[in-house]
């Protein structure tokens, strides 16, 4: 019995996740705010999130699944420590712009 | 095992001291458990492989790598003893470094895909917090928004490919990974994606070349004896992980693999070395030539052969020991000339003999020289590299290694042949202690290699 997941072809959940990992991917190059930046990371985290939701899906395996709540639990320390970190730079700088960050450099 | 749990609750009890006001013990305690865990890491050594589930398996290969870890660990800890004397954080600095090393333990010893992810996290997490402890220092601030940045980058690359790879075999779990997989043709192309994925995500974590341009940033800005970790504790950590999903897991596909493997580690020897030679300030000229010895190292795991895991540990261990005594002397010469500039060493031979000494061995270790541990370290990967056939390589790290012999020698003879500021530096006792205990490990290490190259 094909469950609603799998009404869909894999390579299409596959396509979707690559194009907004790719997405994520280039919002932490391009973007310059430090926000943002982090929302973006989160984007290439769920990216995977749904890859391995599906390939668990498909080959009927529930391994797939417990992978992403280590990857939920993971990515909301990440985020924590995150928004901490950025609080400190706030504190120091008056501003969420990375640009102000350019002490270190050759 | 042990290792784990025990140090696990050395974190646990070091977050208790503040709660039931034991802070003065504390230092000692973490020693002596450090201590302990060593000797009970060893008590494993040929006993059984302990599996938890498949999930983390202490082999030989494991216990090796985290006797290590906890060796320099406990070194690093008498370096750094001025990094604990903070009243308001000094609980959480400790619990920070011994879950880091929780991190680190599990990095060496997992056999599946989810432990190889926690593992990076429980040593990265901890990190990006340590990094940026200086909290008033805009340098510090900027240093662990950097590294937390590239870090969650690196993990989402390698998290791709952990994806990628589970939906071409179906499993986490190394060894079904390492029999699903077949020799070049029958496996799906998304297995190789995959592959490729995680080698960039490690790249970062090991700081190879193209992906290190966080590395000297990072290692310049944190406070020095946190550079020294990272510098440490969490290459070695990194590379034991790269070597055993590399070497052991994706062997039977090396031939898709190897090419990238050998341009990396040429251009890691090559870049993190030239580009050492063009800083004027040491802390970024040892996190360049930090750089410069991932590339050493990622030659020995090509190689893959019966000398490429034991050639990496000794390397990581001489090359460990060596940073700890130069980032030891680097902070103790830049708190008191205020300043980490080469010039800062200017007649530090004549003001204090000590800290020179010690300094040209351990920067001697570093470039290669014998008799110390450095130059039978890079002899071993040498000879394990020419061995595998990989002739070239072996060429360019032979030209990489020159040009460190210069910079290197730049600091020496700054330290001894130039005039400058004839104030003796007062070094603490304890520093004096294991500045000692270093030097003499490094020369011993360089005449008798054997005891650690034959362990596995």
């Amino acid at each position: 019995m094909n469950s609603a997941i799998q009404v869909i072809p894999l390579e299409w959940y596959i396509l979707l996740s690559t194009v907004l990992f790719t997405i994520g991917v280039l919002g932490v190059l391009f973007r310059r705010n430090a926000i943002i930046i982090f929302m973006s990371i989160e984007l290439m985290l769920n990216a995977v999130n749904l890859l391995l939701v599906a390939f668990s899906s498909f080959l009927s395996d529930s391994k797939g699944q417990v992978f992403v709540f280590f990857i939920m639990a993971v990515a909301a320390a990440e985020v924590a420590v995150g928004l901490a970190i950025l609080m400190m730079v706030y504190r120091n700088t008056k501003s969420s712009d990375i640009n102000v960050l350019n002490k270190l450099k050759w | 095992m042990k290792a784990l749990v025990l140090l696990s609750s050395l974190g646990v009890i070091s977050l208790l001291a503040e709660l039931f006001s034991f802070k003065k013990l504390l230092y000692p305690i973490v020693l002596l458990g450090l201590i302990a865990t060593f000797i009970f890491n060893i008590q494993d050594w040929n006993v059984a492989n302990n599996t938890f589930y498949n999930m983390l398996q202490f082999d030989n290969y494991a216990i090796a790598f985290s006797s290590v870890i906890i060796l320099v660990a406990f070194l690093w800890f008498l370096m750094a003893e001025g990094f604990f004397k903070e009243e308001t954080n000094m609980t959480d600095h400790y619990s920070l470094v011994l879950f880091a090393l929780v991190g680190a333990v599990i990095l060496v010893s997992y056999t599946n895909m989810t432990m190889l992810f926690l593992g990076i996290e429980i040593l990265s997490i901890p990190m990006y917090i340590l990094v940026g402890s200086s909290k008033n220092d805009l340098s510090s601030n900027e240093a662990s928004f950097k590294y937390l940045i590239m870090g969650a980058f690196a993990t989402g690359f390698l998290l791709f490919g952990i994806a990628l790879i589970y939906g071409a075999t179906g499993s986490f779990d190394l060894a079904t990974i390492k029999t699903g997989i077949s020799v070049q043709g029958a496996t799906p192309t998304i297995f190789y994606v995959g592959m490729l994925m995680m080698l960039v995500g490690l790249s970062f974590k090991v700081s190879a070349v193209p992906f290190h341009f966080w590395a000297p940033d990072v290692y310049e800005g944190a406070p020095t004896v946190i550079t020294a970790f990272m510098a440490t504790i969490v290459k070695l950590a990194a590379f034991a992980a790269f070597l055993r999903l590399f070497d052991v897991t994706f062997f039977r596909v090396s031939a898709s693999w190897m090419n990238i493997v050998w341009v990396l580690a040429a251009l890691t020897m090559l870049v993190g070395n030239i580009t050492a030679v063009f800083q004027t300030r040491t802390k970024r000229m040892l996190a360049y030539s930090s750089v410069a010895h991932a590339g050493y190292m990622l030659m020995a795991l090509l190689a893959m052969n019966m000398y490429s895991n034991s050639a990496i540990l000794f390397y990581g261990l001489a090359y460990s020991i060596g940073s700890i005594a130069t980032f030891t002397i680097v902070s103790i010469v830049a708190e008191a000339r205020g300043d980490d500039g080469i010039h800062a060493f200017n007649g530090l031979g004549k003001s204090n003999p000590l800290l020179a000494v010690v300094m040209s061995i351990a920067l001697l270790s570093l470039a290669g020289i014998p008799p110390t541990a450095g130059f039978f370290a890079k002899y071993v990967i040498f000879t394990s590299s020419f061995l595998a056939g990989n002739v070239f390589l072996v060429g360019a790290a032979i030209l990489a290694s020159l040009i460190g012999v210069y910079y290197y020698f730049r600091l020496i003879i700054a330290m001894y042949f130039k005039e400058g500021n004839s104030e003796k530096i007062n070094v603490e006792m304890n520093h004096k202690l294991l500045l000692i205990v270093v030097a003499i490990a490094i020369i011993a290490l360089g005449i008798f290699p054997d005891f650690v190259i034959r362990l596995i």
